[in-house]
């Protein structure tokens, strides 16, 4: 179908088949697509959810089969044509469409195209990140190797405390490893979290055995046969000599980076991801992305358009390719969800609803040491996003509250006995008809946005 | 083989042959069924995969554990008695389920 030479009629051809490129064809068969959809990606898989991969696939709980998002029957039955093993180099195109050439030589011809390419991890060039035993996580080939290593580890050493580090990191000490997280930020989940929160996490993981060094700077990998053995770290204040950390795994986990590089052979605006509109609109008025590839507007920061972002994930890949997908068809794309994040780190459940960034003040709703606790955050007084740990009621009430525009009084917030959800509704009738507009600008440097991955080790 | 009848808002019927081990959401997302968003893929983080269990349907599942109870209370949709997370409801050898889904999960 995707083939060139005598399709009759072309459709679109969505590049990248994970959570934003499946959402996007399966929402425009929703809205009544009845075009040809080819959905290509390089990986072997069926597409699958990688959330799973830090988390049930490292305790041997799940496979890329299991994790698969939809049957081969549901594509088949809405005709989706669903092509793995291929990845895209070059794409020519023009007004009325174009073609797509794959590494194999296998061209895609197209009358609409969509980028949902997603993000790579980033690399760190150190000495020794060759050696067998060091790896990356984004891929469940990548997490099929890690889990067998793991298996047979003893010393685990996770680069980067970000949030797939750290996931990794409690899952590996739960099994019984010695498990060192190495950070090179003075805190744990710097992009994405409170001071408050940070905190809390170094604290919790050091309290079921973590070794947590915080300001570490790696110098290189060092290995015996070509297996890694360690991870050798710079001098410390104070502590003249470089250690020798012990690792048979090094897992890096220091971020992703957007894949712009088909968006920039285009000729695409490019700035930490693909810029695309609030409709999904890549420069040239035509392209649409969407997913941890695009830097879009967001509702949930200031003004529509003025704020933008790139985020990294699960209800942001769904909810920017339901809009692109009503932007290819010409219908008008709402956003409708408010951004929400997750992370299970062993027995640490967090939920993050909204997006913290330019919060101008900070609540705590719980003690932090209970390991039951939310961190609120206030922009011109009013709630914007909280941090949620073992606090599913807090995360569902402030959720719902930045759905329905409403708020909690800071004052308040800090009365556990009294549920979040009783304390909005309270506000919905006081505050009713006094909406506080956002303000039109943020600072969102640096963002403070739910990523996944840990901080850049730089 | 477990079989499950998704009943949506509007009064469409789904039904869909599952496999045992599978839970009700898994079997309804891998197959399209509208109704079920499950945006956090089973892990008890999103509650968008919200269902009412029908009576003849209730003994067939081990009773809700605390966080799925405290994250119905969030629903997109009001919960009722009979509301359940789907994700939490693992189908078992020639079981037949019936569940109604919400107007909206988000
Ligand atoms: C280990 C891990 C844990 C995570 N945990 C969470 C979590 O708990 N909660 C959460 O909300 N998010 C989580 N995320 C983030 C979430 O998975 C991503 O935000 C989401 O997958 C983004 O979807 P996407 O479709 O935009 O991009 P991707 O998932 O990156 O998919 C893009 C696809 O496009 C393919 N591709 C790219 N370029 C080409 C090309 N030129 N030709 C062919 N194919 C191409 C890639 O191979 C890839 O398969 C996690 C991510 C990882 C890796
Ligand atoms: S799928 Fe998210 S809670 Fe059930």
């Amino acid at each position: 179908m995707g083939d060139t030479t005598a399709a009759p009629r072309l459709g679109t051809l969505i590049i990248g088949n994970c959570q934003a490129g499946v959402q996007l064809a399966s929402t425009l068969r929703e809205l009544g697509d009845t075009d040809p959809i080819t959905l290509v990606g390089e990986e072997p898989h069926a597409p699958y959810q990688r959330p799973p991969l830090s988390k049930a696939f490292l305790k041997g709980e799940a496979t890329a089969d299991s994790l698969a998002f939809r049957t081969h029957d549901f594509y088949r039955e809405h005709s989706i044509d669903l092509v793995p093993r291929e990845r895209i180099f070059r794409i020519v195109r023009n007004a009325d469409g174009g073609v797509a050439t794959a590494e194999s030589g296998r061209t895609f011809a197209f009358a609409r195209l969509a980028l949902t390419t997603g993000a790579a991890p980033r690399t760190i060039p150190f000495e020794g990140s060759e050696l067998e035993g060091v790896s990356y996580l984004r891929t469940a080939t990548e997490a099929t190797v890690l889990e067998q290593q793991l298996r047979e580890a003893r010393n685990v050493v996770v680069v980067g405390g970000g949030f797939i580090g750290l996931e990794v990191a409690a899952g590996a000490r739960a099994a019984g490893k010695n498990v060192t997280v190495l950070e090179a930020a003075p805190r744990l989940v710097g992009r994405a979290v409170s001071e408050q929160t940070s905190e809390f996490y170094l604290q919790a993981h050091r309290r079921r055995g973590i070794r947590v060094v915080l300001n570490a700077q790696v110098v290189r990998f060092v290995g015996e046969h070509d297996r890694v053995t360690g991870v050798e770290l710079g001098p410390r204040d104070g502590d003249g000599s470089g250690e020798i950390v012990a690792a048979d795994v090094v897992l890096i986990g220091v971020g992703v980076v957007p894949r712009t590089e088909l968006a920039v052979q285009l000729g695409l605006e490019v700035d930490n991801g693909i810029v695309v509109d609030a409709r999904a609109l890549a420069s040239d008025g035509l392209t649409v992305a969407a997913g941890d590839c695009a830097n879009m507007p967001n509702p949930s920061i200031g003004d529509f358009g003025v704020g933008r972002i790139r985020l990294e994930s699960v209800q942001n890949a769904v909810e920017q390719a339901k809009v692109a997908a009503a932007t290819l068809l010409g219908l008008p794309a709402e956003h409708r969800t408010v951004p929400w994040f997750w992370s299970d780190q062993a027995d640490l459940k967090l939920q993050i609803a909204g997006l913290s960034g330019g919060h101008d003040r900070v609540v705590l709703r719980g003690e932090p040491d209970s390991e039951k606790f939310s961190v609120l955050y206030y922009r011109g007084g009013r709630l914007i996003a909280a941090d949620c740990i073992n606090s599913p009621l807090d995360f569902m009430a402030v959720k719902n509250a930045l759905h329905k525009g409403l708020s909690v009084p800071a004052d308040v917030a800090t009365d556990t006995t009294v549920p979040l959800k009783k304390l909005l509704a309270a506000v919905e009738t006081a505050d009713a008809g006094r909406a506080v507009p956002a303000p039109a600008a943020v600072d969102l440097a640096p963002p403070a946005v739910p990523v996944p991955a840990g901080s850049p080790a730089a | 083989m477990p079989t499950v009848s998704y009943v949506a808002f509007d009064g469409t019927e789904t039904i869909v042959t599952g496999f045992a081990g599978d839970s009700v959401m898994e079997t309804a997302v891998r197959n399209g069924v509208p109704g079920i968003v499950a945006e956090c893929g089973g892990s008890l983080s999103c509650a968008t995969c919200h269902v009412f269990l029908c009576a003849e349907s209730a003994g067939l599942f081990p009773p809700k554990l605390d966080l799925e109870d405290d994250m119905l209370d969030g629903t997109a949709v009001d919960r009722e008695d009979n509301s359940r997370l789907s994700c939490q409801l693992k189908l078992t050898d020639d079981v037949s389920v019936h569940v109604q889904t919400p107007e909206t999960q988000v």
